[in-house]
């Protein structure tokens, strides 16, 4: 059209093919704008950068128990980051493992709630169980729409999460609360064989950790080995081609939404059966929408998902230390995380994208 | 020669390791109609680019009025006085054409209107200013791009293979108006691999083969078969004459089917009826827009018709209305879709891969694991004995040419060894030497038994080819023409709707 020549600045250009170098670099080049953006800002509200970088980066490794809580804390995010990432791969947007990660804490929390006397090796795996059906169950309401009525599976899956908070919340004040409790919103303490058993002595890291790498791993050979996960790929990158061939759209959005609704369920599971040993209302400090910051990190690629996981579980216990040593705001670590998931954004287009600055414009004559 | 218009001089350009055209010459003389022939991938597009300012060339020059150029944008071409009508139309379907026209030129409504009326009436360009660009045939809807381009008063007109998308009859008018332009002082390039054309109408033509220059020639002193050796490098093969047989079971039949779309866009199709034979191709003729995407897409069962419409298609003597796409593979059927990239391949994908998408079946997996060896031998074999060229199976499927991809999905259901294969534009695309070893191919298949729908523009390829043509217009389909005894021009008034009842039709 008509419109001026913008003479002096870059456009974007699609790339041949996929950079490869740009896709492994963006994770870190994202980490490190948010790193210094963040920073900046702490600056601005007048905190010292230096401890702050110290208690958010440095002190989580500086000793066993600290490191330990990372990946306590990792636990969940990694579980959640890689169900959620099968889906997005496939282009159905579960932003609701939050929901389903409260289903799953529910679900497993009922053996304890209502058989406190119960004892036996076999009560801390079938929660886990229960749990996963849980959040599965929770999903599939989600599905359910999606294929019936074409309701967005965003919306449906992000508002049945509040939904999710309004049950915890009518269990806790209500059935299911702790005649000893002193009132407060909260089931009894869990008896000890409804605990998941320790890894390390002296840690609260227990053996789901073990189960979160194997899913892990799992993940990874789904989606990079098996037919089912090519057939899910297929679907994200190109539906049409996948219409094409009969793969079936319906098929592909149950399976995503279970797959997510299952890890994100087990991962609630694991946090009451573990570290909270109750059901309580502050069961989850945002694992469903951190791990969907975890899964795009991770490139959604299963092994790429376990790094990134780290990362968001350091800048979590960093941010509690910083909190605390340097005075930071609680609101700090979201901001943290939003600077971090958009600078990947940004960074991600680079990978199907590059800049050309005007050369020719230069050179012309007129 | 006079001055020439436009001169270029050792143009090259590569993309990555493809060197798409390397010390490239042409001067274009004015008041000339220049052809630019060349397979596809030979860089025709990549030049036309490079001289409208789409792209810039790593090295050359380009002189336009004997003032050297660089062109950072279109914007720029047109304003210096060039026009290019690409071959995928840039029309806003929902506006009126002139409101196509504001987006481009400025300047009052009434006055376009009057401008758009009196430059038809010059050019034999009618078209209906305030008409909706939806409710246009295509051949009004180039009119509509042509018009846009002359408003700005080129010197320099690029039509890229403008008569690609025309039936036979709006060809002539369509030269007629180019002559009509270069009478005007108006200097045409004309892309186009159709020889006859180019003969026809063209007093230069520029060859191009893999990026470089193989000839520069007046074609009405070069018949079809010379310029063809320049274009291709060697003598084009003789097509396979077909063996005309018949009386093998039926293994697609169509009933009386109706349909009716959501899309308000689609076209809604009524009263189809069609037969397929084993050892028997019937093609499809007609000009695209008039429900050969619906239609396509109703037989491969990526749209599945109702559940109360029954007895309305059948594949292999089974009412399949309401199977999927995967069941209907399964009874035998395969098919290569009009469009390749994100439907009969997915763009970021290896070729391995896009395999894997419709030759599964093939034992291409074990246990529910891709077996990775197994697709990128059966891969490899496809790029052989197609001839698709590739770096290798692990190319990203995006990265091919047009032609070599389509040869890939072709060769890739071929291989499935269907019983009913079903092929909409076989050779869209496709350089003259593939797209004939395309049609041997379906040829043989058909006489070895195998059933073959075709779908496609090319009324030359359908004649080639099939037994029968039918032809589809607006929704509706012909009775089943015996292609030995039909001439082309008969075809051709049934693709613009000219045909009435009296209809040469087959018992």
């Amino acid at each position: 059209m008509t419109a001026p020549t913008t003479a002096f600045l870059p456009t974007l250009v699609r790339r041949e093919r996929a950079s490869l170098l740009a896709a492994l670099i963006a994770p870190p080049v994202a980490l490190a704008v948010a790193t210094a953006l963040n920073l900046a800002l702490y600056v601005l509200m007048g905190r010292d950068p230096v401890a702050v970088v110290h208690a958010m980066l440095l002190e989580p490794f500086l000793s066993w128990a600290s490191f330990s809580e990372v990946l306590l804390k990792a636990g969940p995010l990694l579980l959640i980051a890689q169900g959620l990432a099968i889906g997005f791969r496939a282009k159905v947007f579960n932003i609701g493992a939050e929901g389903q990660f409260i289903l799953g804490a529910i679900f497993a929390s009922s053996i304890p709630v209502w058989f406190p006397q119960a004892t036996g090796q076999w009560i801390w795996p079938l929660m886990l169980l229960l749990g996963a059906i849980g959040g599965a169950l929770w999903a599939s309401i989600t599905a359910f729409w999606r294929v019936r009525l074409n309701a967005s599976e965003i919306l449906v899956s992000l508002m049945l999460s509040l939904v999710a908070t309004q049950l915890l919340n009518y269990l806790l004040l209500g059935p299911w609360k702790d005649p000893a409790g002193f009132n407060f919103p909260q089931s009894v303490m869990f008896q000890y064989d409804a605990m998941v058993p320790m890894l390390f002595a002296g840690t609260r890291v227990n053996v789901s950790l073990i189960l979160t790498i194997v899913l892990s791993l799992a993940a990874w050979v789904f989606m990079q080995k098996s037919f089912t996960g090519y057939k899910l790929q297929v679907g994200g990158l190109a539906p049409r081609a996948a219409g094409y061939a009969g793969f079936s759209e319906g098929r592909a959005i149950w399976l995503s939404l279970l797959i997510g609704g299952f890890a994100a369920g087990l991962a609630g599971a694991a946090e009451v059966a573990g570290p909270l040993g109750q059901l309580q209302r502050s069961i989850s400090t945002g694992y469903g929408y951190a791990a969907i910051i975890v899964a795009y990190l991770g490139g959604l690629h299963p092994l790429g998902i376990i790094a990134s996981a780290m990362v968001m579980a350091v800048l979590y216990i960093g941010g509690d230390n910083a909190m605390v040593s340097a005075n930071l705001p609680i609101a700090a670590v979201r901001v943290f995380q939003g600077s971090l998931l958009l600078a990947y954004l940004v960074a991600v287009a680079f990978v199907r994208y590059r800049l050309e600055w005007p050369r020719a414009a230069h050179r012309s004559p007129s | 020669m006079t001055a020439p218009l436009l001169s270029l001089r050792g143009i090259s350009k590569s993309y990555g390791e493809v060197r798409a055209n390397q010390g490239v010459d042409l001067d274009v003389a004015p008041r000339s109609i220049h052809a630019i022939l060349g397979e596809n991938g030979a860089g025709k597009s990549t030049l036309m680019k490079l001289i409208y300012g789409v792209e810039q060339p790593d090295d050359g020059t380009v002189a336009w009025q004997g003032e050297i150029l660089s062109l950072a944008s279109p914007a720029e071409a047109r304003r210096k006085g060039i026009g290019m009508v690409f071959q995928h139309f840039s029309l806003f379907e929902t506006l009126t054409v002139v409101e196509n026209i504001q987006l481009v030129v400025q300047g009052r409504k009434a006055d376009l209107i009057d401008r758009v009326k009196a430059l038809g009436r010059d050019f034999g360009l009618e078209v209906d200013p305030l008409a909706d660009v939806h409710a246009l045939s295509v051949g009004e809807r180039q009119r509509v791009e042509i018009i846009r381009c002359l408003m700005t008063d080129p010197k320099l007109l690029i039509l890229d293979e403008p008569t690609s998308v025309l039936p036979p009859q709006s060809v002539g008018k369509l030269f007629e108006t180019l002559r009509r332009l270069r009478d005007g002082g108006v200097s045409i390039l004309f892309i186009s691999h159709k020889l006859d054309e180019i003969r026809a109408i063209c007093d230069r033509a520029t060859i191009l083969r893999a990026g470089r220059v193989t000839g520069n020639v007046d074609p009405r002193e070069h018949d079809a078969h010379d310029l063809a050796r320049m274009m291709i490098g060697r003598d084009m093969p003789e097509p396979m004459p077909a063996l005309p047989r018949s009386g093998g079971e039926k293994q697609l039949e169509i009933v009386g089917l109706d349909y009716r779309p959501d899309d308000p866009f689609a076209v809604p199709l009524s009263n189809i009826s069609l037969t397929v034979r084993a050892g028997e191709i019937l093609g499809i003729a007609g000009i695209s827009g008039n429900g050969q995407s619906e239609l396509s897409a109703l037989i491969s069962g990526e749209t599945r018709l109702p559940r109360e419409a029954t007895d309305r298609i059948f594949m292999m003597g089974q009412d399949v209305g309401t199977f999927g796409a995967a069941a209907r593979r399964r009874l035998g059927f395969a098919f290569v879709p009009e469009d390749r990239l994100g439907r009969g391949a997915v763009p970021e994908m290896s070729l391995v891969l896009n395999s894997l998408l419709t030759a599964h079946p093939l034992g291409l997996k074990r246990h529910g694991l891709v077996d990775r060896a197994k697709a990128a031998a059966f891969t490899k074999d496809c790029i052989r004995q197609y001839d698709v060229r590739t770096p290798g199976p692990e190319a990203e499927a995006g990265a091919l040419s047009g032609g070599n991809l389509q040869k890939f999905i072709v060769g890739r259901e071929i291989m499935l060894a269907p019983r009913l294969l079903f092929v909409a534009q076989p050779t869209w695309g496709v350089d003259i030497g593939a797209a004939s070893a395309i049609r041997r191919r379906l040829v043989a298949l058909r006489n070895e038994g195998m059933a073959i729908l075709v779908i496609s523009e090319e009324l030359e390829e359908l004649f080639e080819l099939c037994d029968f043509i039918q032809v589809l217009y607006h929704g509706t389909l012909s009775d089943p023409l015996v292609t030995r005894d039909t001439r082309p021009e008969e075809i051709g008034r049934y693709m613009i709707g000219a045909h009435s009842a009296a209809a040469k039709a087959l018992a």
